[in-house]
């Protein structure tokens, strides 16, 4: 299958400020890849650097072993969806798909035939006559989707293609373009900064911070294995609590931490509890003062279908826990009692501020 | 309280009546100087004046039978045209690439272009004539040509930055992307999309270098006069209602130009 590609050592400056700092990565043919960080991390430079918009200073890209870096951007038959679809507006659906077919010479016939299974494939067939001003923002998404992919490119690339719907298009959207990649199979660099989506769509999330990457994993390694308390505060609710690293071992407030992972401290490195308010739980051996925290109750609300029980950590530090209406032999608690949490030794995270 | 049945504002007409009057004015200044020579070459008399006390079309006759304003027609019409075609395309091209490239080569470039609109016409006259009196372009076509294009060049350029302004750069990399080179991804999408700005640029550089005399009285002459030459001069040495008639013509085929691009324009924009 061809799609594989290998990043080397890209790096990119503006001036002084470098974008990209010796950014390596390998795509699996057919994987779908997230770039996930914040706002100015380097994710669009990085694949401005794929699509050939943006000259890295020195690296090398390789795509099924042939140099990419070299190519101009019309020459490395990639499919690319932008966040604000840029659609041709003087030409219709259909034309906007056909566009790529008619640069590569199909004959009318075969462009009619793929226009529409592309068109078929978004469930916009029925709309190919319209002029793309009269689209919704939805529908202007799948039909750049069908642009992008109708002449089978090697790669797909998506610049936070869903950031402009609202929030009920965009979860559908996304199922949508993960059912299309099953579907073809075609590797995807996707970007985005909701950490959600980015769980929701990938094989595998490279975490971008700074022009570097500061994890890549599949979700539920960057999820459950943050490597650094960057990761860990941008996936999630997160919440870090401070451990004392003591002759006798871990404790948190006190009270003994039995961890998952050993704790290896590096030269004055701090360790941080990484708490997942979804992974506190309610129950726990009362006797058993490990991985116990006692806490008190600052806040209940009721959501319909949860309440919302806000908890104030000993040192101060509130979190959010959902509770479902309902848990056998527990009280709800009330405001300004004191509450009990457990954390099972498998889900405790520790990280350090170093990267 | 309303002291009339609800409009917008609750001004009369009657509180309106200055605007009406400044309006009138604006409209008084603006238009009648421009339409008064119409009436004047239907004169019968051998000047020009205003009322004409008797009415003809000799005028016309003149102008339509003499060898010498015909061939200052052709002039004009010839350097108009080859000026349209070089100041669009140089223009056009010109401010793309101002408006592609950011920074302090974008400013100077946007700032060279504009310079001929700043200098004083009689300035750049003078110079053009200096510059082409070295290099043998006076009184050659080439000469008045390349000078309407650079008087040209700064309205093309500013029609189709505005066009530009409002445009989607993405579309081109997407473009790219789809397989276009770069070349192709202007013509076939940004250039379409830009085309109104194009052709109202075009239209500008075209009545630039028709209406042009200053220029055209330093460096051409002869066979090579155009026809607001031939017309200055004409004004000075004889002033007979000729020019009253050509200038009616020109005012007719300025509506009719404008009025058809507008048509154009209009049914491009439904398309
Ligand atoms: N042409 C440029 N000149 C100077 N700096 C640039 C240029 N392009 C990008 N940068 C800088 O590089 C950094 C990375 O930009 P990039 O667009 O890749 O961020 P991003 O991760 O895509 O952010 P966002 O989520 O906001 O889109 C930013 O700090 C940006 O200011
Ligand atoms: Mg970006």
């Amino acid at each position: 299958m061809p799609g594989k590609v290998e990043i080397r050592n890209i790096r990119k400056s503006y001036g002084s400020f470098v974008a990209l700092d010796d950014v390596s990565l390998d795509i699996a043919p057919g994987e779908f890849l997230t770039l996930l960080g914040p706002s100015g991390s380097g994710k669009t430079t990085l694949l401005n650097v794929l699509a050939g918009f943006v000259r890295p200073d020195s690296g090398s890209i390789t795509i099924d072993g042939t140099e990419f870096l070299t190519l101009p951007p019309h020459k490395r038959n990639l499919g690319m969806v932008f966040q604000n679809y840029a659609l041709f507006p003087h030409m219709s659906v259909g034309r906007n798909v056909g566009y790529p077919l008619r640069l590569r010479g199909v004959s009318a016939a075969e462009i009619e035939r793929r226009v529409r299974d592309a068109l078929d494939l978004v469930q916009m067939a029925h709309l190919a006559d319209r002029g793309v001003d009269a689209l919704s923002g939805g529908q202007r998404q799948r039909v750049a989707l069908a642009r992008a992919i109708v002449f089978e490119p090697s790669i797909l690339l998506m610049d936070e293609p869903l950031s402009a719907l609202d929030k009920k298009l965009r979860e559908h959207m996304q199922l949508e373009l993960k059912r299309l990649h099953d579907r073809l199979g075609t590797t995807t660099v996707y970007v985005t900064h909701d950490q959600r989506e980015a769980l929701t769509l990938s094989d595998r999330i490279a975490v971008v911070n700074g022009g570097r990457i500061a994890q890549l994993g599949t979700p539920d390694e960057i999820y459950d294995r943050p490597r650094n308390k960057f990761v860990a505060d941008f996936i999630g609710e997160t919440r870090f609590l401070p451990v004392e690293h003591g002759a006798s071992g871990l404790s948190l407030y006190g009270r003994p931490l039995k961890v998952r992972d050993e704790w290896k401290s590096l030269t004055g490195d701090t360790p941080w509890l990484v708490v997942r308010p979804e992974r506190l739980r309610w129950h726990g051996e009362e006797t058993d003062a490990a991985n116990r925290i006692d806490a008190e109750t600052t806040g209940v609300i009721y959501q319909g279908d949860s309440y919302l029980v806000t908890v104030r950590m000993p040192d101060g530090v509130e979190i959010d826990l959902r509770r479902g209406p309902d848990i056998a032999g527990k009280e709800l608690p009330q405001r300004g009692q004191p509450v009990h949490l457990w954390l099972d030794r498998e889900h405790t995270i520790l990280v350090s501020d170093k990267p | 309280m309303l002291s009339r049945p609800a409009t917008q504002t609750q001004i009369t007409h009657l509180q309106r009546l200055w605007l009406y009057v400044l309006v009138g004015l604006v409209f008084l200044f603006l238009i009648v100087p421009c339409l008064i020579v119409i009436p004047m070459s239907f004169s019968g008399s051998k000047y020009l004046e205003f009322p004409p006390r008797t009415w003809s079309l000799q005028w016309y006759e003149a102008y339509l039978g003499s060898p010498e304003w015909r061939a200052a027609t052709f002039v004009s019409l010839r350097a108009a045209l080859l000026t349209t075609l070089f100041a669009t395309t140089l223009g056009t091209i010109a401010a793309y690439g101002i408006a592609r490239v950011h920074g302090a080569v974008s400013s100077l470039a946007r700032g060279v272009f504009m310079l001929p609109m700043l200098v004083p016409l009689i300035l750049l006259a003078i110079g053009c004539f200096f510059v082409y009196a070295k290099i043998g372009l006076n009184g050659t076509t080439t000469g008045l040509v390349l000078a309407h294009t650079m008087l040209a060049l700064p309205f093309v350029v500013i029609a189709v930055l505005s066009g530009l302004a409002s445009y989607d750069m993405n579309q081109e990399r997407v473009a790219q992307s789809l397989g276009a080179s770069r070349p192709w991804a202007f013509l076939t999408v940004t250039l379409p999309q830009i085309r109104l700005s194009v052709l109202s640029g075009a239209l500008f550089a075209f009545v630039t270098s028709f209406d042009e005399v200053v220029i055209a009285l330093f460096i051409t002459g002869g066979q090579n006069a155009t026809l607001t030459r031939l017309m200055f001069a004409n004004i000075r040495d004889q002033i007979d209602p000729t020019v009253a008639a050509i200038s009616s013509l020109l005012i007719g085929l300025s509506i009719l130009l404008l009025v058809g691009s507008q048509l154009l324009l209009r049914k491009g924009a439904r398309k």
